[in-house]
């Protein structure tokens, strides 16, 4: 180990780009959770889906971009057969059977996509766009990682200006704050929770599809980064765009900083950040109400 | 008269009855796999493996039927405990096969081995089920970890590799496979410069690891992965450059033939070491590469030869004469015989196999990734380590 600037660089970068899969991911869990106060552990497996679809319309296509386009798509739509099959059914059932309903879909997605992909690992390859090394700074990075950090900042910047300077935006807040008071006012509520929840498919399936050639694409892909969201939703606060952000590089970098400088706590740190995030501050860091 | 006629009748008519079912016995096989969870797809070519054997070699077993009883231990110890006693106690099985998780292995070892009931192991690696945990029921026909990476170590050196970083995951598995290689490597002379154990299945960024791996500068750097893991790794180790400055070796598991094509061409130029490969260039390996490729639509990998070797095996053992548990695990001990993976046998001191590793690089093929075969280390035999039979 070295006190060699070029490492801490590239594991600076390797951080950010592991907080910008995270973020895609727990954005549109926290706004769910937020706004229709409906925990939907199934979101790892859309996220799963998101990648299969783009492994298989990559292969389709032979071009990663086409796994880039469709694989949000997709998930938005089976998004919306969910919306309208289960969740606006069990938006006011409480969330032990939320929880159990969502957590039932899990092993649900797991057999379709035992069915329809097999057992065995997939992988997809990188865009040649983005294929390769960039060298700056003094070190030598994958450009496709640099790619995954400059998609997120630009997810980013897209859903804050959407949030604040739209009116959808301005309706998603004011449903989020108050969502009693929001439908006095006349808002459609339920459209506008059914715009946010397919929105928030569409941001997991292309997580999926972006993660796809870093990650391996297994049946288990979904179990295995749901939990790591969560953290970040309650640490960084439910509802919030702030919270979201706040709490994926809270957790990317410890993640990977943890990996680095103590391999065998790193497991355990990001729970006791938890903890301590809970005790401190028991609504998260950046909660939407008060 | 009429008596005497009617009693000679009826005793040839005895006679002629006894003979057809005198030799014929009819054997349960309990198939204990991974039909669903992480080794799924394992447990499926262990299975189709299996088959093939039995199908093949039907004819050599003098009317012997096996009928197979198939469970799933859905890679939990518990579930395959319960589904170990069912098979013993409920459908009276002669011999068990299969186990892919050693963790399942650990569990039923005891059960079985009380049972009195023979265990062909057709995956399960950990080095204890041939050392300090052997049993007289239990034989293994696929590897033990120390068995594939022994001969990496001396090899690598040869080759002029001083220094050397490992990484694994964090499991059992992981550490016995790196420390016997390490082992083996400083014995010829080399030098491990450092090594790190990932948390197992819940790491999918090596990056971190990668870097710290690079920055020690080693002349190689020696790895165990398997599954998604091993296509992450090989994946990263590519994106992130060190294949320039770095070159990778490793336990065949990490190219294996399975999924070595979801790497892509980063796995290009990684040498591994394995018991299996379907390049092996013998008469026994064409044959079964090619009955495998026609059964089942894709080529064969180590696990489908596991599958059929544990079924030759059988056959081997049933051919013996055995009839009764007891006889079938003693004959399992002693057969030796031709696999495509070469000339195998069973050691009777640890109940493992002995068999041939094959160490290969993979490289490009006609559209999909092979394996070419750089050297073979014949015969690797464990050492005795605790076993007492």
């Amino acid at each position: 180990m070295t006190a060699d600037a070029s490492f801490w660089i590239v594991q600076t970068l390797n951080a950010l780009q592991l907080s910008m899969l995270l973020f895609l991911l727990s954005v549109g869990l926290t706004v769910i959770f937020g706004l229709l106060h409906f925990v939907n552990l199934a979101h790892g497996s859309l996220y799963a889906l998101g990648a299969f679809v783009g492994v298989s319309a990559s292969a389709f296509a032979g071009s990663y971009w086409a796994a880039f386009a469709v694989a949000p798509v997709a998930v938005a739509l089976v998004g919306i057969v969910l919306y309208v099959a289960l969740i606006r059914r069990m938006r006011n059932a409480g969330p032990m059977n939320q929880v159990l309903v969502t957590f039932g879909l899990i092993f649900v997605f797991l057999d379709l996509f035992r069915l329809g992909w097999g057992d065995i690992p997939l992988g997809m390859a990188e865009p040649d766009l983005f294929s390769g090394r960039t060298a700056f700074l003094g070190i030598v990075y994958p450009t496709y990682r640099l790619f995954i950090i400059g998609l997120g900042l630009a997810v980013l910047a897209a859903l804050s200006l959407l949030l604040s300077r739209t009116q959808l935006g301005a309706i998603v807040r004011a449903g989020v704050d108050n969502g009693d008071m929001a439908a006095c006012l006349g808002i459609n509520v339920e459209r506008v929770f059914f715009i946010v929840f397919c929105l928030g498919c569409a941001l997991a399936g292309l997580a999926g599809a972006v993660a796809a050639p870093v990650l391996s694409v297994t049946t288990d892909m979904g179990t295995a980064i749901l939990i790591p969201t969560l953290v970040v939703v309650v640490i960084g606060g439910l509802g919030s765009l702030r919270g979201a952000i706040a709490g994926s590089l809270l957790i990317g970098f410890v993640q990977t900083f943890g990996a680095v400088l103590a391999p065998q706590a790193a497991a355990v740190a990001v729970y006791a950040l938890l903890a301590v995030v809970l005790i401190l501050r028991p609504a998260g860091l950046f909660p939407a109400r008060g | 008269m009429k008596l005497s006629r009617t009693w000679l009748s009826a005793a040839a008519a005895l006679m002629l009855a006894v003979p057809a079912t005198a030799h014929a016995k009819d054997y349960t096989v309990g198939l204990l796999l991974p039909y669903s969870g992480v080794y799924a797809a394992l447990g499926k070519e262990i299975d189709q493996g299996f088959e093939l054997a039995l199908q093949t070699r039907l004819g050599e077993m003098a009317g012997s039927k096996i009928e197979i009883v198939r469970e799933d231990t859905e890679v939990k110890p518990p579930v395959g405990l319960a589904k170990t006693r069912k098979l013993i106690l409920q459908d009276q099985v002669d011999v068990m096969v299969g186990i892919v998780s050693s963790g399942v292995l650990g569990a039923i070892r005891d059960f079985v081995h009380q049972s009195g009931t023979p265990l062909i192991v057709a995956n399960a690696g950990n080095d204890a089920a041939t050392g300090a945990r052997c049993s007289k029921f239990i034989t293994r026909v696929s590897f033990s970890n120390g068995q594939v990476n022994r001969p990496m170590g001396e090899w690598m050196f040869k080759k002029g590799i001083k220094k050397v970083y490992t990484l694994a995951p964090d499991y059992a598995a992981g550490h016995q496979m790196i420390e016997t290689f390490s082992a083996a490597f400083k014995a010829a002379g080399g030098t491990i410069v450092g090594g790190e154990f990932t948390p197992f299945r819940t790491t999918k960024d090596f990056g971190p690891y990668l870097t710290k791996a690079k920055s020690a500068s080693p002349d190689a750097i020696f790895v165990f992965y398997a599954g998604g893991e091993a296509i992450s790794f090989v994946r990263q180790y590519a994106s992130f450059g060190v294949a320039d400055s770095v070159p990778l070796y490793g336990s065949g598991f990490l190219t294996s033939p399975l999924y070595v094509n979801a790497e892509g061409p980063a796995a290009k130029g990684v040498v591994t070491s394995l018991h299996y490969v379907p390049t092996i260039d013998s008469p026994e390996n064409a044959a079964f590469v090619k009955a495998f490729s026609a059964a089942y639509g894709h080529a064969p990998s180590e696990y489908a030869v596991q599958g059929y070797d544990a079924g030759q095996a059988l056959v081997e053992a049933v051919k013996s004469g055995a009839t009764d548990r007891a006889a079938l695990a003693d004959a399992l001990g002693k057969v030796r015989f031709t696999s495509p993976r070469g000339p195998v046998e069973i050691d009777p001191a640890t109940n493992n196999i002995v068999q041939n590793i094959y160490i290969y690089e993979t490289v490009q093929g006609d559209g999909t990734l092979t394996q070419k075969i750089l050297d073979v280390a014949k015969a690797v035999r464990d050492p005795v380590s605790g076993c007492q039979k």
